[in-house]
């Protein structure tokens, strides 16, 4: 009982605070919108007791991932005005096609079931269940390629993320450290041969 | 008791949602990017619903690569949004119509 009170509450949070994403003003607001829909997902995801990727979500995406989004939408000056002009237009539609995918998804769960009941609740874990441990020996042994691919992605999306936003400012004074290390001596200084000065 | 049609039904909902908001954002390249980010929520969602009432637990790290790729996706998809702001002052989508398209 305690839990489907929690997952209600929760489940009304997360689709207010979506709503709040697709209707702000202000991007730093959906943002936040956002962060609280990752951090209400996660407690809902703790519910269900998948505590290992509930966990992950709020470090990776609200951690991370918001952080990015946050700073870059701080960064770049927008003109929400201009940005916003045509948002009545396109609501309609947008009311339409909500309503008609709600309508198809859940007619979909309800009529077809999905060849599965889905009326019942999970099976309770045994006792000493760690879901962390569960998926670890998972990633590391029958997913280790998986992993090693998905850390390679990660790399290349760094790399990638770097040279883009990297840029050569003109006018900007730099060393050229292979000028100074190539130089010569006798390219800087010149010994003059000059007889005493006479003292006067 | 939270059974699989209840969390179906969220991530349906979410889902939706995200569906609309790219729809009405359809000018602010940072909404889109933000619309597409909830949308990956929600299909999370279902594999981590379908992972647990199925007992196993392969779902669950298809939601592991799921959240790097969409955190390699936003992380490109920001350098490239700052990149484009730079050149246009802007980040209206119907600005962006160098290619004719």
């Amino acid at each position: 009982m305690l839990v489907q009170v929690l997952f209600y509450s929760f489940a009304t949070i997360l689709v207010a605070a979506g709503v709040g994403v697709i209707l702000a003003r202000n991007p730093v607001y959906a943002a936040l919108c956002l962060v609280v829909c990752f951090f209400t997902s996660a407690v809902i995801w703790l519910l269900i007791e998948a505590e290992f990727l509930a966990i992950v979500l709020v470090l990776v995406y609200v951690g991370a991932v918001m952080v990015l989004f946050l700073f870059v939408v701080m960064m770049l000056d927008i003109n929400v005005e201009e940005l916003r002009r045509g948002l009545r237009r396109y609501a309609l539609p947008g009311a339409v096609v909500t309503a008609v995918l709600i309508a198809e998804i859940v007619g979909v769960i309800v009529q077809r079931r999905l060849g599965l009941d889905v009326t019942r609740g999970a099976a309770p874990l045994p006792a000493g269940y760690s879901n962390a441990q569960e998926l670890g020996v998972a990633l590391f042994t029958r997913y280790a390629y998986a992993i090693e691919i998905a850390a390679i992605l990660l790399l290349v999306a760094i790399i990638a993320a770097i040279t883009l936003t990297m840029r050569r400012r003109p006018g900007l004074k730099l060393q050229n450290i292979a000028a100074q290390v190539a130089v010569r001596a006798s390219e800087r200084v010149r010994l003059v041969k000059m007889d005493a000065e006479p003292r006067s | 008791m939270i059974t699989l049609g209840h969390l179906l039904t969220l991530s349906a909902v979410l889902f939706a949602l995200s569906v609309a908001g790219i729809f009405i954002n359809r000018r602010n390249v940072l909404l889109l990017l933000m619309c597409i980010e909830l949308l990956l929520l929600a299909a999370n969602f279902n594999f981590v619903a379908f992972s647990r009432y199925l007992g196993q637990l392969d779902g669950q790290i298809f939601v592991f690569f799921v959240l790097t790729v969409a955190a390699a996706e936003s992380a490109i998809g920001l350098a490239i949004l700052v990149v484009l702001f730079r050149e246009r002052r802007s980040i209206n989508v119907e600005d962006l119509n160098t290619l004719r398209g």
